[in-house]
């Protein structure tokens, strides 16, 4: 990735610059606080709605290109005969303001999947209709580790812009791609050149806590320590918390809802950590322990993606670990597995 | 319409349907657009996600060989909430169907070479397929053996065509029950389908030899293939897993690097030896 | 016994479930107040099982976890040992279903939380106020995951045939999801809080679980965790049951 240009945003000129935005008839996807729930979600930004970049987001904003429900077919009974109808393919301009570093890494991992032929025009569409704006991070907190997986807080992987704070209320802004060069082009008034503020960037210290490269030579061998998976997932109660809130988990289940008139084909998410997921009909099921999901979740993430697609399956956001109720810890379980004696 | 839709099914129309055996059936499609049914094209081994709308999708191979144009086969066993929609369907009514999906047979690989067959139960169709597309193309093969079990008479299925088989010359057909699972007049081979095989004692010179059944069924085999000479690299199975997408993206049929529904679901015996055992 | 089960420290301030079968594992037990789940619930997990006869470290709520699934039979005698804390903070051990009911009916009997007021509001806002909840659930299931008394090998959300629950979670999937699971939990909620713990969306799913407890207390004076036999008001019929909420 070479950058193609940097400028500087006063904070007091985001208001106008999503001002902009709107009229141009993007809508705006960003973090904001909703209800009482704690944290932060990515929601549509109203004009009337206030942006939350300080709390951490319980999901990330994947749902943007992958939603959590989404209609892959509609269909209606004419009498004897059936019909397909049209269904929504066509993404509206979108922006993503506020993602982060790690999220937008995450892309290329479901770029890998729904990009690969036959293409997914579902993502594809949403995918070339969305730019996507990274806040760099000034602060982390222990459960991430980006920079253990290849990323870090100001990494630009798949970011249109890349936004890192400077201080006095000022952001520098790095253009990266023809799509981020739009968005500045289109409200040139708000953007000022930037001189030399590298020293000046907030961003957070987010130490290596295990060696990837130990893990992935270590996956390979463990695969039949079954003990050594029993012992690593005995608090693990089967959710799917942690392949939910993943910016990296893609997996997905295809449901049919229907009346006599008709209805639609609907894909949703799901997770390999449940039960129900590699149940055959007959009743065999290839993954029937939870040690075994567990494996399954490491190896594919760690093991298995980075030999079919050269990439990781995590970007060390810390979501599964900040989300899991029995504190499974990922990063202590690859920590265990980068040192395990084999 | 929306063509580039991948979830999107051919509409089909059943135009015969089958009972094979108890709970099991056979349905022949056509394409509702009979210019989709001219292009179709497929090749031996490869499967499809069948639809009933409002029900979901099932995944069954093409159990009719690509040799023989204008419509496709499938056979499926009644045991879930998709298949038993499939079971209530009647000749007329319309079906969904997604594909060609998955990996092939080789078959323009074993050109002069012997072929064996051996089949458990339910899992016929996929070789089916492959019997149908060597028997089109007769002389591009030498031996052709064909070793089929199932637990009891009545569940033989494709009954019609072991008759064929089993009067024409150039096939050698072995059919076997389970003790206990034959009838008064049955004439062919009582016994489990692996002991039936060594009885059978076929050469491994020069032969391929494609395996499908129940689990049980080909883990006692094998051994016996391998007793006999088979090399691992000689040998294919089809892999069955829960699938959903059969496009290699919703993540379901997933074993170690490979899926399934992309990588299969034709293996070697070589390529399994490789894989992790959850399927 | 094989295992001592309890809590440890976790990670970034976290407490986490111990399964200590060591002295040095068991040096990490920690008293938990405020638990983030309820340990009862690995108690019928085959993984656990298989390490063989547990203690655990238990709190009321675990107390009355276990007495109700005693009473489904999902709990037997002396299955497990449990070190409860008197009232004068001596280590209680309870064994057997009956003593653990004596231990539970002698401690003080804990009121319901309050509901953040959302119980005092009318019909319309009530549902509302779930819509927008529920607007938020990613169908985890860390709720049922984390629930002793979700112990269905074949839940009724797993069930397609007929398709009970529906699988997408939009959010009428999802309202009708949370009032299956709180229609199943009628009388057998303890009250815990490990479901609205779990909840990585944040949704303060026990409020339902709470309102449905207290609505059977009131009209079949049934609550959960209390006795050793099952008279569970929504598979019992007495002729006394009163019909004056049928409207």
């Amino acid at each position: 990735m070479t950058m193609i240009d940097r400028k500087l945003l006063k904070k007091e000129s985001v208001g106008p610059l999503m001002a902009v935005l709107r009229d141009s008839g993007r809508r705006i996807i960003a973090p904001q606080s909703v209800g009482s729930a704690p944290g932060a979600w990515y929601r549509e930004l109203g004009p009337e709605d206030e942006l939350d970049l300080e709390h951490l987001t319980t999901l990330s904003p994947k749902s943007a290109f992958l939603p959590m429900v989404e209609e892959i077919l509609r269909f209606r009974n004419e009498g004897k005969r059936i019909v397909i109808d049209d269904c929504k393919i066509q993404a509206q301009p979108t922006v993503i303001f506020g993602s982060r570093p790690c999220d937008t890494r995450a892309l290329h991992a479901l770029d890998a999947v729904f990009l690969r032929q036959p293409e997914d025009m579902f993502f594809r569409e949403k995918r070339a209709a969305t730019t996507v704006i990274t806040f760099s991070c000034a602060a982390a907190d222990p459960d991430c580790f980006c920079t253990s997986v290849g990323g870090g807080p100001r990494d630009p992987e798949g970011s249109d812009l890349l936004v890192t704070g400077i201080g006095n209320d000022c952001w520098l802004v790095e253009v990266w791609t023809l799509k981020g060069k739009q968005v500045v082009e289109l409200a040139p008034h708000l953007f000022q050149p930037a001189g030399e503020v590298e020293t000046e960037c907030l961003v957070a210290k987010v130490p290596v806590r295990f060696s990837l490269d130990d893990v992935r030579k270590h996956l390979p061998v463990l695969f039949n320590d079954e003990e050594f998976w029993r012992e690593q997932s005995l608090a693990c109660l089967g959710c799917s918390s942690c392949a939910f809130v993943c910016p990296n988990c893609s997996c997905f289940d295809i449901q049919d809802e229907a009346d006599l008139k008709g209805g639609s084909r609907l894909r949703c998410w799901d997770s390999c950590g449940q039960k129900l997921f590699t149940l055959h009909a007959s009743g065999h099921n290839p993954r029937g322990g939870q040690s075994q999901r567990w494996r399954q979740r490491v190896m594919h993430k760690f093991s298995y993606l980075p030999e079919k697609e050269g990439l990781i399956g995590c970007v060390g956001c810390g979501r599964c670990s900040r989300a899991c109720p029995a504190d499974m810890n990922l990063v202590e379980r690859l920590t265990a597995i980068a040192e395990a004696r084999v | 319409m929306t063509a580039d839709n991948v979830y999107q099914p051919y509409l089909m129309r059943i135009e015969r349907a089958i009972d094979e055996a108890p709970g099991i059936k056979t349905f022949r499609l056509l394409f509702q657009d009979e210019e989709s049914g001219k292009n179709f094209q497929f090749r031996a081994g490869q499967f499809g996600e069948y639809s009933v709308f409002g029900e979901g999708e099932s995944t069954f191979c093409i159990a009719s060989s690509p040799t023989r144009k204008g419509y496709i086969e499938c056979t499926f066993r009644q045991t879930g909430r998709v298949t038993a929609a499939l079971a209530g369907l009647n000749e007329g009514d319309t079906i969904g169907f997604r594909g060609p999906y998955g990996n092939v047979f080789p078959l323009e690989d074993w050109k002069g070479k012997n072929l064996l067959f051996i089949a458990g139960g339910i899992a016929l169709p996929p070789l089916r397929c492959v019997i149908w597309n060597a028997l089109d193309l007769r002389e591009n093969f030498r031996d052709v053996s064909i070793l089929y079990g199932a637990r009891s008479v009545g569940d033989l299925v494709y009954k019609y065509e072991l008759d064929e088989w089993g009067k024409r010359d150039d096939v050698r057909l072995a059919t076997t029950v389970d003790p206990g699972g034959e009838a008064p007049d049955w004439k062919g081979e009582v016994g489990f389908v692996p002991h039936v095989l060594e009885k059978m004692n076929p050469s491994s010179d020069n032969t391929i030899a494609l395996v499908c059944g129940p689990p049980i069924m080909i883990k006692l085999t094998l051994p016996v293939l391998a007793k006999l000479g088979f090399a691992p690299g000689d040998t294919f199975t089809t892999l069955e897993n829960r699938m959903k997408c059969g496009v290699g993206k919703c993540g379901r049929c997933n074993v170690g690097k490979y899926y399934v529904c992309v990588d299969g679901p034709v293996f070697t015996l070589e390529q399994l030896q490789g894989m992790p055992n959850e399927y | 016994m094989q295992l001592i089960i309890g809590f440890a420290k976790g990670s970034n301030g976290r407490r986490r479930p111990l399964f200590a079968r060591s002295p040095e594992q068991l040096d990490q037990l920690i008293l938990e107040d405020n638990p983030p789940l309820n340990l009862a619930v690995y108690l019928r997990k085959p993984e656990i099982k298989r390490l063989g006869k547990a203690g655990v470290v238990a709190t009321p709520a675990i107390l009355r976890s276990v007495l109700q699934l005693a009473a489904e039979n999902q709990y037997h005698d002396s299955e497990a040992l449990f070190l409860a804390l008197d009232a004068d903070g001596a280590v209680v051990e309870l064994s057997a279903v009956d003593q653990i009911a004596a231990f539970v009916s002698s401690s003080p009997n804990t009121p319901f939380p309050s509901g953040d007021g959302i119980q005092s509001k009318d019909r319309e806002e009530r549902f509302a106020y779930w819509q927008q909840e529920f607007e938020r659930c990613i169908r985890c299931y860390a709720c049922r995951a984390s629930c002793p008394m979700c112990y269905c090998e074949q839940c009724i959300a797993d069930s397609n045939q007929p398709q009970w629950v529906p699988v997408p979670p939009h959010t009428l999937g999802n309202l009708e999801w949370h009032v299956a699971r709180a229609m199943h939990l009628a009388g057998r909620c303890v009250g815990c809080g490990a479901c609205s713990k779990a909840c990585p969306a944040g949704i303060p799913l026990g409020l339902m679980n709470q309102f449905l407890a207290e609505l059977v207390e009131k009209e079949f004076g049934q609550r959960a965790g209390m006795a050793t036999k099952l008279d569970y008001p929504l598979s019992v019929f007495n002729v006394k049951d009163r019909e004056d909420f049928i409207k």
